[in-house]
């Protein structure tokens, strides 16, 4: 057998967009059935099922989806409840959110409905990331036809009067940051709020909003419809369901696959994505989720498991579990080097740490890329990395700094190697001085 | 009350206070930029993190986390340390290393913070940031390469002033402050984001490279340059006043002044009357104190009483005011007035002329009707209150008058006096919502009760305050107008007015105290000029006599509230310039008519006693509607329907002092091309 999950326990069973991806299509493939009969139930039931079904957040944060929905004030107040789905998905290698809205856009759809009622939102919003303008049309195209269909809309066959609209963001990483991102919902620039207040209690317009990744709204009607206890059934305690996974970079086929939580990440890249190239042997680094996670060592992926307790003991983390592979002839400083430039493209620039940090720790990287840095810059970078992490406004700077403290952790000899053969043959400064003083 | 632990030490807090102010509280100082009572949270700094239990193991940023019971901060761990030196560190390595040119040097908030908190070595060997210069108007000098984004300026500019003319543009590193397609700031608060930016990115143009803040001597005083009174500290070397800054004062200007307030004082030191003149066969000719004082006190004695007249210009002490009353009243003059633009107010309770709400008290006021004022021209400061009021939502303004951008939303009633008048029958939700109003306030502008017909609208102004319970309130736009009006300094029987001293053939002897709003060059009196600049008032004075400007002297001002201040001398007249004060003491000997009085302190106990309001310094009397007495408020004549316009026609150019300032010419220049722009 390929992989742990059977296919008749797949949610996304038209990710590779073999069948049609309309309406009709997800409606034979279960979509949209006993959605009524769904939000019958009461709104603490939905959210129970999906507590109780392990959902954690897909979009990274890994936080017990149904328990935020709970967060949401259990009576309305004058200000409405709204749903926002998080769909700027932007980060470099991640690729998984794509595959569910152009090819089971239905699946979305009919999650939002059932998780705007689980938290008493008439209006939910779907902001997607600008560069996706083919899955933005698609996504739209859907739309239209649950709207044509009754599905949604006011007075809809489902029973709960619901609006869903499609933003498009302008192309910046920054807004999926989830306050990020209700800032340029509401037409602001796209820059991370304080927390507190939540979003729970004081979101997009200020009332009170949940934000969800695409994947953990898509995923909520199948799991209504099988029983949290199918869904629990797969993976690890805590760490249950089906997630949709991708590798990159130097595999034999690079895919996204959906599988059941905690798969050995060897047993994944070997059953789903045709093996490291070259090899198993020839793997010289995993970046497990999006870039922002460490990358880890191919002793590493020997043993871990693909879930958001399990990759923490090898200091990285699950991410979105897109991963990117790197195999032995791949330069990591050059690699981690891209991925600073990328991050210090991307800062807001709201808050210092983030803003000066990132652009600092990118030049430090490029110049050991050619090894023309000093050895004790290594260090130096580490503790300017540290001063970022866990000091900025949003996750951006946690985010710039774990790429290069995962490098470091792992490859530093690299590094090291790298400035000494540059350094190899060329006089030492100070001693060419004295020589020429004498 | 909750309490949390600072450092081991529990204090009490209000609920709602944040990590930052509970620090304080307990006696912490705690470093920050973004940061500031009076703008809203930004957060972005950085320079104020703390550790807090229970909490996440990483620190959080003070400013914005509100204190909860029971929790314990810690602001001198170690961990705390590491992270102020980081973000001091992220701040300053694209910051330039040129404090011996910066004009911020001495008052650097981030030269203070880098000695405090900063690590003691630079580990940054990349090139540095530079950033292109910014054009912000004539008062704001802009390098922006110092900025460290903390968006004071901005969140200023965009919710004190109400004028969005100052952002943060692109993002990451490349982010700046800039203002849209380099236009100048238009607004009379401008100027305010130099005392707000805490590094050297905004600084003061028109005292650019001028004097180091170590060198000057600091004299705290009162502002002329409107009738708010705003506490201000004047900053001078030697002779010269170099700037003016604001002083904190809830009750009147928070911590802002007008950029007239600031700017004005350059004019200090241009187109000064610093000796006596005396003209002599149509061309004035510097004289000595004794031939001036000689030659004006023979003309006043041979003129018979109810030939001389007195009026009293904008900017004049009480003190001077006084002495001139008590002169010229024992020569029998009864001419005497100090409303240059003849307005209605005088004659009743002292009420009816003042600003009964009280600056700060509008805060409490629900609904304000504006009666031909534009407070943002006249009062900028004040208009300032009225938007806080109104952003917090609390408050709805009705406007009578002009309809100018007064930075916040009003309803527009009308332009003239029948849309006063026609309130009472209105049936207008507006109305109706002003029966239902709990505290309602009306603001009668300078501009209103100045006209012709000044008196029939002060008077259906009043019925409007009385039929709908609201506090009357008089904005007055002359620092020295309530002090005049409180000192009775209005003609007396057979006395005649301002406008009536300055027509043809009124008078024999005109004797002007600083007064350049006037235009008496029909008048064909002996004209005496007793003033600072050569403004409209000395061009006709036969004769001159140098007097000392606000920051000359020390002289008791009263702001439109009815609030007595005392303002100090700074620097000392300019030239052979005295006291005004102690010229009419001079003169008075030559007289044969000696003031009762040989110093400013037997000066003030006699005012003080003749005046006890006088006595109560830095007390607004305040009072609420139904105690304010508005009988006094008669009116003469019948309004006419000719729209009610503001007292301040050019904001930058309400004064001699301002108009002979170059900065505040300059201001006016780009004011006036930017309604030219807007125009077409």
């Amino acid at each position: 057998m390929v992989g742990i999950l059977e296919d008749k326990d797949r949610i996304f069973t038209n990710i590779y967009g073999l069948q049609d991806w309309g309406l009709e299509g997800a409606k034979a493939r279960g979509c949209w059935n006993a959605t009524r009969e769904m939000l019958g139930q009461s709104h603490e039931w939905v959210c129970e099922q999906i507590r109780e079904s392990g959902l954690r957040g897909r979009g990274g944060g890994g936080f017990v989806t149904g328990f935020k929905w709970t967060l949401m004030p259990q009576q309305l107040s004058e200000r409405p409840h709204y749903l926002v789905v998080n769909a700027d998905e932007s980060e470099p290698g991640a690729c998984k959110d794509r595959e569910i809205i152009r090819n089971d856009p239905h699946l979305l759809i009919e999650g939002c409905m059932i998780a705007s009622y689980a938290i008493r939102a008439h209006t939910a919003y779907i902001y997607i990331r600008g560069e996706y303008v083919a899955e933005r049309e698609r996504l739209e195209a859907a739309i239209k036809q649950a709207y044509a269909a009754k599905l949604i809309g006011k007075d809809n066959v489902n029973g709960w009067d619901f609006d869903l609209h499609v933003t498009h963001g302008g192309g910046a990483y920054i807004c999926g940051d989830e306050t990020a991102l209700m800032e340029s919902l509401e037409g602001k620039k796209g820059q991370p709020r304080l927390k507190p207040p939540f979003p729970a209690g004081a979101g997009i317009y200020g009332c009170p909003t949940t934000i969800n990744n695409v994947e953990s709204i898509a995923v909520v009607g199948t799991i209504l419809r099988r029983g949290a206890g199918w869904f629990s059934s797969f993976g690890r305690p805590k760490n249950a369901g089906t997630k949709l996974m991708a590798a990159s970079g130097h595999v034999n086929k690079p895919s996204v696959v959906e599988e059941a939580m905690s798969i050995p990440m060897r047993q994944l890249i070997e059953d789903h994505f045709g093996g490291v190239r070259g090899g198993w042997g020839k793997l010289k680094a995993v970046i497990p989720g999006g870039v922002s996670m460490p990358m880890i060592t191919r002793e590493q992926a020997e043993t871990v498991l693909m879930d958001f307790d399990d990759l923490p003991r090898v200091q990285s983390r699950l991410g979105t579990a897109t991963m990117i592979l790197f195999d032995e002839d791949t330069d990591l400083v050059r690699v981690i080097a891209r991925v600073s430039r990328f991050f210090k493209h991307e800062s807001c620039g709201q808050c210092t740490p983030c803003r000066e940090g990132t652009g600092w720790m990118w030049r430090v990287m490029e110049r050991m890329v050619t090894g023309e840095a000093e050895m004790r810059e290594i260090d130096m970078l580490l503790d300017v990395a540290s001063q970022v992490e866990g000091h900025t406004i949003c996750g951006l700077g946690d985010a710039a700094a774990w790429p290069i403290q995962g490098l470091f952790r792992n490859f530093r000899h690299e590094v090291e190697d790298r400035i000494t053969s540059y350094r190899a043959g060329k006089p030492h400064v100070q001693g060419a001085a004295l020589v020429a003083a004498e | 009350m909750p309490k949390a632990k600072v450092n081991g030490v529990e204090v009490e807090f209000e609920p709602g206070m944040t990590v930052l102010q509970v620090a304080e509280l307990a006696g912490e100082e705690i470093p920050r930029f973004c940061y500031h009572e009076r703008l809203s949270i930004a957060g972005n700094c950085r320079m104020c993190l703390v550790e807090v239990k229970p909490g996440p193991p990483k620190p959080q940023a003070s400013c914005a986390l509100p204190a909860s019971d029971g929790q314990e901060i810690i602001t001198n761990s170690p961990m705390v340390k590491k992270a102020r030196e980081g973000v001091m560190e992220f701040l300053l390595i694209n910051h330039p290393l040129d404090c011996p040119i910066c004009d911020q040097g001495g008052e650097c908030d981030l030269q203070d913070q880098a000695m405090g908190y900063g690590r003691d070595d630079s580990r940054y060997g990349e090139n540095k940031r530079a950033v292109e210069e910014k054009f912000m108007g004539p008062l704001i000098k802009t390098v922006m390469t110092r900025c460290i984004q903390c968006t004071r300026c901005v969140r200023f500019i965009t919710e004190v002033a109400g004028v969005p003319d100052i952002g943060l543009i692109s993002r990451g590193e490349d982010v700046e402050i800039t203002t849209y397609l380099d236009k100048a700031v238009a607004s009379e608060l401008s100027a305010n984001v130099i005392d707000l930016c805490p590094v050297g990115a905004l600084t003061s143009k028109p005292y650019a490279f001028n004097a180091r803040p170590w060198e000057l001597k600091k004299t705290e005083s009162v502002d002329v340059m409107d009738a708010l009174g705003c506490s201000i500290r004047v900053d001078s070397r030697g002779p010269a006043v170099l700037r003016v800054l604001p002083r904190l004062n809830e009750d009147i200007n928070e911590e802002w002044i007008s950029d007239k307030t600031r700017y004005a004082v350059d004019g200090l030191s241009r187109q000064r009357l610093d000796k006596p003149y005396v003209r002599e066969a149509g061309k004035l000719r510097p004289a000595t104190w004794a031939e001036a004082l000689n030659l004006v006190a023979s003309k006043l004695k041979v003129a018979s009483p109810d030939r001389i007249g007195v009026i009293a210009g904008d900017l004049q002490d009480a003190e001077s005011m006084k002495a001139a009353k008590d002169l010229f009243g024992s020569l029998g003059v009864t001419s005497l007035d100090c409303r240059q633009d003849g307005m209605a107010l005088g004659a009743g309770t002292r009420e009816t002329w003042l600003f009964n709400s009280t600056i700060a008290g509008v805060e409490n006021a629900d609904m304000i009707l504006f009666v031909g004022t534009n407070p943002r021209t006249e009062a900028p400061v004040l208009n300032a209150r009225f938007r806080k009021r109104w952003v917090a939502g609390a408050l709805e303004v009705g406007v009578i008058g002009e309809q100018a951008d007064l930075t916040f939303g009003y309803e527009y009633l009308g332009a003239g006096a029948a849309s006063l008048s026609g309130l009472a029958k209105s049936k207008s939700d507006f109305v109706k919502r002003l029966k239902a109003a709990k505290n309602p306030a009306i603001i009668i502008g300078a501009g209103a009760l100045g006209r012709a017909d000044g008196g029939a609208i002060a008077k259906a102004a009043a019925d409007v305050a009385k039929t709908f319970g609201m506090t009357w309130n008089v904005l007055h736009t002359a620092a020295s107008r309530v002090g005049g009006l409180d000192l009775g300094f209005i003609p007396g029987e057979g006395g005649k007015t301002a406008a009536e001293m300055a027509s043809k053939g009124a008078l024999d002897v005109l004797f002007l105290m600083g007064a350049d709003e006037i235009d008496v060059t029909a008048s064909d009196a002996f004209t005496i000029y007793m003033g600072t600049h050569g403004d409209a008032g000395a061009h006709k004075a036969d004769v001159i006599l140098p007097g000392a400007a606000y920051t000359e002297k020390d002289g008791l001002y009263v702001n439109t509230e009815g609030r007595v201040q005392l303002g100090q001398r700074a620097v000392f007249p300019k030239g052979e310039g005295r006291e005004d004060w102690s010229i009419l003491r001079a003169l008075s000997d030559r007289l044969g008519a000696t003031l009762p009085y040989d110093t400013l302190a037997q000066l003030r106990a006699k005012l003080f006693a003749d005046h006890p309001t006088f006595g109560r310094i830095d007390y607004a009397p305040g009072a609420a509607a139904s105690a304010i007495d508005l009988s006094g408020i008669v009116a003469a004549g019948t309004a006419t329907d000719a729209p009610l316009v503001s007292g301040v026609r050019a904001f930058h150019l309400t004064n001699p002092i301002a108009r002979a300032s170059v900065t505040m010419a300059e201001c006016a220049a780009v004011a006036a091309d930017a309604s030219k722009i807007a125009a077409e």
